[in-house]
């Protein structure tokens, strides 16, 4: 048989090569689904990560619902990195949802070019105020954030829901709970002709290289990377934890924020009572197969954005459920667990 | 009297998937293992359970099958973690995400669908009928603080979450004891989440446990790692819910949705109140808790 034995140092190679043996394993497992759901697989395949990419259209969604998935797995990312386990991104998304939507609302009609900034701002705000009740539980009293940042991603949509059923409904929507309608100069306007992409994509892959500088310059970018890695050496340098928790949240706040923001100004153009189909728990697996990294974030962020949209197709195209897209997500984190195995032990075999 | 007892069943139906989940979480961590994905076993159970009972299986089948789920994701779990030796916080998301995913796939045809529930049998001329899932759940407790505190399997079992080296040392089967540990946090969730769908709700809709497997996970710490502080704590939570079932009854004009967010930020409440008091935790907390071991190390 085979035993595991810890290697002097983790792997490098083995640490960049678990994400393509995740994905390897997933397809596989994905190739026995289509099978027993009666689809040849091959066919399946096409449907699921070919046709959604067919013409500049396709090409558009798939990197306007990247966009969201990057701006958390970004703030993700960076709090990981410190040990700060902040999982309710998406509750952060959908409160600087409800704060630029509300900047929207109240001005309507108003044809500023700056309610836009100024949204965009509520937004990032919105996220990072979701995001500092956690922090401030966690500095003062010690309290998990795990748990914490959870539970206020249920209660968000709960409050979103009453503004949309509530003060915030259309009066001439029929009932429906609906805000109205954003006006002109609340949405942001497509970057090209024939796709809904918005500007927010390259705002997103600007942010990435921030973060990169960040993480690669900055010394509280460093000291937030030992925070993480050896705890004890942080403390003993006299690196605060406090701040790091605070930093952590904050930006993870407000990048998912900033996410909210570019759904209801973009995409959606009003306030619904779901604003996300899931994408601040996705990004949690987005920030993971992207190894932390923020370059990974991206291409991992592009994956994810493949999975949502080739569930769509399948569920059109062969009448897949679109749970399916789910089942692929969980699967692909739970593979990349297993291959990252090899990054800090090696396979011997044992006499 | 008769005002009483709604409020009362209310209370007790409530804090039963919660004293499920919580005691089968209590004995994986004493045992030194964090598995945060309670919620998606207890999801995986749910949706088993309601597509065995729905498809004329019947209640009890249903329940075993909620049971088998359970423990089959929680095996998975065991699994990377104790083999693989994966991160057990990243395991544990891994599989509170999988198991929203899996169990909507599975669930899909199922969706809305509506179970008669579990018709309760009476003790006593004059009582309500007791469910049986509620009296299981005091049952439950009983066998949980008789084996941790006063069986030699429960004193093993709690010496491999404190310090699984030394067990290891002793010639104590470190990982098979996890491994048990694991599968039955694994049962227990399971059959939490065959309570709510087969007895509770009882129909199947994604997403059913709308996080009471995150509450339960709050709930062992609330219970600093104590079977019977547990058991009071999910009754404070069944409590909560009074207020958003009868409150209106009570004359409360809150918004239905707010109402909802209470069991929520009462989670957050209690967890803060407990944490305060962080010596309670550190005391308490099984010493090798959330640590990867390793027999060479």
């Amino acid at each position: 048989m085979f035993r595991l034995e810890a290697r002097p140092a983790p792997s490098t190679l083995a640490r960049w090569l678990a994400p393509l043996g995740a994905l390897l394993l997933t397809l596989l497992l994905a190739a026995v689904l289509f099978a027993q759901l009666g689809q040849s697989p091959l066919h399946a395949f096409a449907v699921f990560f070919l046709r959604p990419l067919d013409g500049l259209y396709g090409i558009g969604e798939w990197l306007l619902k990247a966009t969201p998935l990057m701006l958390c797995g970004l703030g993700l990312a960076l709090g990981f990195r410190a040990s700060v386990w902040n999982i309710g991104a998406e509750g952060q998304l959908t409160v600087g949802a409800i704060a630029a939507g509300g900047l929207a609302i109240h001005f309507d009609g108003s044809d500023s070019a700056w309610l836009l900034p100024a949204m965009a701002g509520a937004g990032v705000l919105g996220g990072m105020l979701w995001a500092a009740i956690p922090a401030l539980l966690r500095t003062r009293w010690q309290t998990n954030e795990i748990l914490t940042t959870l539970m206020l991603a249920y209660v968000a949509p709960l409050l979103l829901a009453w503004l949309v059923n509530g003060p915030w409904r259309d009066p001439a929507g029929f009932n429906f709970p609906q805000s109205i309608q954003f006006g002109e100069s609340a949405l942001l306007a497509p970057l090209l002709a024939g796709t809904r992409l918005t500007v927010a994509f390259p705002l997103a892959l600007g942010l990435a290289v921030l973060c990169w500088l960040f993480l690669r310059h900055a010394y509280l970018g460093f000291q937030m990377n030992i925070a993480g890695q050896a705890p004890a050496a942080a403390r003993y340098a006299g690196y605060s934890p406090a701040r790091t928790v605070w930093v952590a949240l904050l930006v993870g706040g407000g990048c998912a924020g900033l996410a909210g923001f570019a759904e209801v100004a973009g995409p959606l153009g009003q306030l619904l009572p779901s604003v996300s189909p899931g994408y601040g728990f996705a990004a949690i697996i987005v920030a993971f197969v992207g190894r932390l990294h923020p370059l990974g974030v991206v291409l991992a962020s592009l994956l994810l954005s493949l999975l949502y949209l080739g569930g769509e197709s399948a569920q059109m195209e062969l009448g897949l459920p679109a749970s399916i897209t789910g089942l692929f997500q969980g699967a692909l984190l739970f593979a990349l667990l297993a291959c990252d195995t090899l990054v800090h032990y090696r396979l011997r075999r044992s006499r | 009297m008769n005002d009483w007892l709604p409020i009362l069943a209310t209370t007790l139906a409530a804090a039963t998937p919660l004293i499920f989940a919580g005691l089968g979480e209590l004995v994986t961590e004493r045992a030194g293992v964090l598995n945060l994905g309670v919620e998606g076993m207890m999801l995986i159970g749910a949706v088993s359970a309601f597509a065995v009972a729905s498809s004329g299986g019947g209640l009890l089948l249903g329940t075993l099958a909620g049971i088998g789920a359970g423990m089959a994701a929680s095996a998975l779990f065991a699994l990377l973690v104790l083999h693989c030796l994966a991160n057990q916080m990243a395991t544990g998301l891994a599989l509170a995400l999988f198991g929203v995913g899996l169990s909507a796939f599975i669930g899909r045809d199922y969706v809305s669908h509506v179970l008669d529930g579990v018709s309760g049998y009476t003790l006593l001329d004059g009582l309500p009928p007791l469910d049986p899932f509620i009296v299981g759940s005091l049952g439950l407790f009983a066998l949980v603080q008789w084996f941790l505190y006063r069986s030699r399997g429960g004193l093993v079992l709690r010496a491999v979450g404190e310090s699984p080296s030394t067990a290891h040392a002793l010639g104590y089967p470190v990982r098979l004891i996890r491994w048990a540990a694991i599968l039955f946090g694994g049962a227990c969730s399971g059959l939490a989440g065959a309570y709510l769908a087969t007895d509770y709700t009882p129909m199947w809709v994604e997403g059913l446990s709308a996080g009471r497997g995150w509450i339960a996970l709050a709930l062992v710490v609330f219970a600093t790692w104590k079977p019977a502080r547990l058991l009071a704590g999910a009754y404070l939570f069944g409590g909560v819910t009074i207020l958003q079932f009868h409150g209106q009854a009570l004359g409360l004009a809150v918004p239905s949705q707010f109402m909802s967010m209470l069991p929520y930020l009462a989670t957050i409440v209690v967890l803060t109140l407990i944490s305060r008091r962080g010596h309670a935790i550190r005391l308490n907390a099984p010493a090798s808790l959330g640590q990867v071991w390793h027999p060479d190390s």
